[in-house]
């Protein structure tokens, strides 16, 4: 008799379970898939392409979907590698060089103006908007916004575009990192009494 | 007289080296012959200069104005011609040059017009507030933050906190303040205290300044006695020497108790907190109407021969100093601005003094020797022992020195305030002030850069949306115009069908619904005609008139092909003709049609034929004016005679048309 509770127990606590979670998998349901966009939001976002891919989420896409590598982005170099692995669990790899360099500084865009001729050939290929200008009238960057992706210097018809490394000014300095063990520091003022000293 | 105070976690005793600087009084150095004067003196945007190369200046003159809230004003500190802005040697860690006002003196010290505020009692709190912020005054122990923000707080004060520590080792610029202006001081807190209302005004010093305390004591016992009816009177409290007990959450700790939370600010608490250099120059701008154009700074050091504290003005470069106070210049092994604890080597002796700058230490390398090469961390637990901020200086090392920027904020890296007390105390001779400003560094960048591409990513979906919209829009336009297209083509079809079934059942018509259905063709028809015609005609007399620039050519340069261009030209004339008077012929076809196919609105109909037979009338006027004179242009340069025949039928035949069109126009009159 007891063994007939027992499983009918079993068996009731199971219905309410699965009525419980079958409710909730539908109330709380998860519309996309999640790991995208936490992928798109360690990726640089400068829509370059360098990946293959025709833009940073198409790129974290395939990162989620297809088992794509996670190596194929230069903007983001080894930190970005980094961040994807720790996400991702897996392992942490070198950047696949086949996608180009990481660059030391970051750069945008710049247009000499005097030579733009006014094709809008680079606002059309620019990803984010950040290139100003109309039909026969001087182009120019909004400095700001710009991801420095490079996709703009290609289709320019007379090569007016250059990418310039963005100087480093008062308000963006930030201290070096010192030197290591074994290595004294330059920074650093020790402060002695002298007049115990002397 | 005593009152409690509270201690804040931690603290060192570094040497305190202040001796060698407090024997002399304050004095001044010689007008400089060049003052150069950094707009970035202050935290928050550096100000807009409103003067130019050239211009003369008078003391006290605004040379660049506060741009936005948090951001101060700059005034010229003596008078003299403004020689240069450009980018100079600054007082910036990073060696980075910044821009600056350079003034050529003309040692005439001439005051630009001042507005001395006899009693501010009578004066409102906010027009106070303004003549603050127009005297250009930031916090002058060091950050050079605005001070008319803080003063200017929404919050209820309660409490306002003179910060008089001055806790850095060789620093004493303060400690004479105090002694000497005592008074001042008193007064500018009183200015404060009327703004602010506080309850209560304390003032913290630490207790190795015996005279200062006892100046200020005085002098807050006098001003009570002098006006009985001041709001509250001045409490100097003597506080416990420890470094650093002069940081703003510790001195507020010391004296109330109270902590600032981590982010927040003191007037969260109720409590405004000010330097003592500060509120001077606050006394200053509104007792006598100067803006902060000067202040007193420590020259101290062992190659100072004359060291002590020096009221400067402001935009001095060090250079000047060092030589009035006969400073060997040529040994200097370290040339510091600020304590030694937080402050930092310059690079060039032409850095000149600001806002902020409250000491010069010239040491040689007895002094301040090379830092002993770092070691491995111990985890000795030093430092966090001695840490004000109750941080754990050692993993907050680890997490800098691997970027692992996410455990260092989770470790709260950004509320270090950078005292020194970690390395101070460090075995290893860690740098760990430097790993934490490294780190900082690392934080704001990454936070910079999240906030790029956050944006980046924002205005790249905009794009790809509109981008979306457009092709949808176009392959809906597409789809429109496909369609149209289709129903046209139903509808010839059909009527063809009908067409070919009409002239099945009456072969004897035949002749004349042909007749009838080239005269009558339905509208979209007629008017496809219409467009091809115009286009043909068009074309054929925009290659007409190539042709004839051609010839023109041909004929200055003589070429031998000549012949063949008139040729190919008169063909090209013949087909441009035959062109138009195809249209021509087309044209009245509508025109006669809507009459007869609109008698039910009789109103429009007869304008419309009005209009095109004027426009009909004009286009034949021009035609003939057009051909006038190419013929005449044509007899002047000797045209064969087969170019002038050909003219002159074209002229007749434009004649006749017009005639045609409006046969009251006199032609023939004004001809020839």
């Amino acid at each position: 008799m007891e063994i007939f509770i027992a499983i009918a127990a079993v068996l009731g606590m199971a219905t309410i379970f699965g009525a419980v979670l079958g409710f909730i998998a539908i109330k709380f349901r998860v519309e996309g898939n999640p790991i995208v966009d936490q992928i798109d939001s360690i990726l640089p976002q400068t829509q370059c392409g360098q990946c293959g891919y025709p833009g940073c989420r198409p790129y974290a896409e395939a990162m989620a979907n297809n088992d794509e590598a996670i190596n194929h982005c230069p903007p983001g170099g080894e930190a970005t590698i980094q961040e994807l692995a720790e996400l991702l669990g897996v392992e942490v790899i070198p950047l696949d060089q086949e996608h180009g360099e990481e660059q030391e500084l970051p750069s945008v865009a710049y247009i000499r103006e005097d030579e733009c001729i006014g094709c809008t050939k680079c606002i059309q290929a620019c990803p984010v908007d950040a290139i100003l200008g109309a039909a026969k009238l001087m182009h120019t960057v909004i400095v700001d916004e710009c991801t420095g992706c490079d996709l703009c210097v290609e289709p320019c018809p007379v090569d007016c575009i250059d990418m310039l490394p963005v100087a480093i000014e008062q308000n963006t300095w930030t201290w070096d990192k010192p030197a290591g063990v074994g290595e004294s520091s330059v920074e650093r003022i020790p402060v002695t009494n002298i007049q115990e000293a002397s | 007289m005593s009152r409690n105070t509270w201690k804040f976690h931690g603290g060192i005793h570094p040497p305190q080296n202040k001796q060698q600087s407090v024997s002399a009084s304050i004095r001044q150095l010689p007008l400089p012959d060049k003052l150069i004067l950094p707009l970035q003196q202050h935290i928050g945007a550096p100000g807009k200069v409103l003067v130019s190369v050239g211009d003369r200046v008078l003391k006290g003159q605004l040379l660049a104005q506060a741009k936005g809230f948090v951001s101060a004003n700059l005034h010229a500190p003596s008078s003299g011609t403004v020689i240069d802005i450009s980018d100079q040697p600054v007082q910036h860690p990073s060696g980075l040059p910044g821009k600056c006002i350079v003034i050529e003196t003309d040692g005439k010290e001439q005051w630009c017009e001042i507005h001395p505020i006899d009693d501010y009692r009578q004066m409102d709190a906010t027009q106070l507030l303004a003549t603050i912020n127009n005297a250009g005054i930031v916090g002058m122990g060091g950050a050079g933050f605005p001070s008319h923000v803080k003063i200017g707080t929404q919050q209820t004060i309660s409490t306002l906190i003179l910060n008089a520590v001055e806790c850095e080792p060789y620093i004493t610029s303060d400690d004479l303040l105090m002694r000497e202006r005592a008074a001042e001081i008193i007064e500018g807190l009183q200015i404060l205290a009327f703004i602010l209302n506080p309850k209560e005004i304390l003032v913290g010093i630490e207790d190795n300044k015996p005279e200062a305390i006892a100046a200020m004591r005085r002098a807050a016992q006098e001003s009570t006695e002098a006006n009985p009816g001041a709001p509250c009177a001045v409490t100097i409290v003597s506080v416990p020497t420890i470094y650093p007990s002069g940081g703003e959450k510790q001195i507020i700790q010391i004296l109330t108790g109270k902590e600032v939370p981590s982010g927040g600010l003191p007037s969260d608490l109720g409590i405004v907190c000010h330097n003592t250099g500060t509120v001077h120059a606050i006394r200053n701008a509104v007792i006598e109407g100067k803006p902060l154009i000067s202040r007193i700074t420590t020259m101290t050091g062992n190659l100072v021969t004359d060291p002590g504290n020096i009221e400067v003005l402001l935009g001095t470069p060090v250079s000047h100093l060092l030589q009035h106070t006969r400073t060997s210049a040529n040994q200097i092994h370290r040339l510091i601005m600020g304590g030694p604890m937080m402050g930092f080597s310059m690079r060039s002796t032409e850095i000149p003094i600001v806002k902020t700058s409250n000491c010069i230490i010239a040491a040689d390398d007895q002094e301040f020797p090379d830092a002993p090469p770092e070691q491995p961390c111990i985890r000795c637990g030093a430092c966090a022992e001695v840490c004000p901020a109750k941080l754990l200086p050692q993993q907050l090392f680890f997490y800098s020195k691997s970027k692992e920027i996410d455990k260092a904020k989770h470790y709260n890296l950004m509320d270090c305030i950078e005292c020194g007390a970690c390395s101070f105390v460090c075995p290893s001779q860690i740098p760990l002030v430097q790993y934490f400003r490294f780190g900082k560094g690392e934080v704001r960048k990454s936070k910079i850069e999240t906030d790029k591409s956050d944006r980046a990513r924002m205005r790249f979906e905009a794009h790809q949306e509109r981008l979306e919209k457009e092709a949808a829009a176009k392959e809906e336009k597409r789809q429109q115009r496909a369609a149209a297209n289709a129903l046209k083509k139903e509808k010839q079809a059909k009527a063809k069908l009908e067409k070919e079934a009409a002239e099945a059942a009456n072969p004897s018509t035949a002749a004349s619904t042909a007749q009838e259905s080239s005269n009558e063709p339905s509208n979209n028809d007629a008017d496809e005609a219409l467009e091809t015609l115009k286009s043909n005609a068009t074309k054929a007399s925009k290659r007409y008139q190539q042709a004839k620039k051609a010839l023109q050519m041909a004929e200055k340069n003589g070429a031998d092909n000549i012949d063949k261009l008139r040729e190919k030209i008169l063909q090209l004339e013949t087909k441009a003709s035959d062109a138009k008077k195809a249209l021509k012929e087309a044209l009245p076809s509508p025109a006669k049609k809507i009459p007869a196919k609109s008698d039910a609105t009789p109103n429009n109909t007869p304008k419309e034929t009005d209009t095109s037979a004027v426009i009909a009338a004009a286009t034949a006027r021009v035609k003939v004016k057009k051909a006038q004179n190419a013929l005449m242009a044509a007899e002047a340069s000797d045209a064969s005679q087969e170019v002038l025949e050909h003219l002159s039928t074209n002229l007749n035949t434009a004649r006749t048309e017009l005639e045609q069109h409006a046969p009251s126009e006199p032609t023939t009159g004004e001809a020839q």
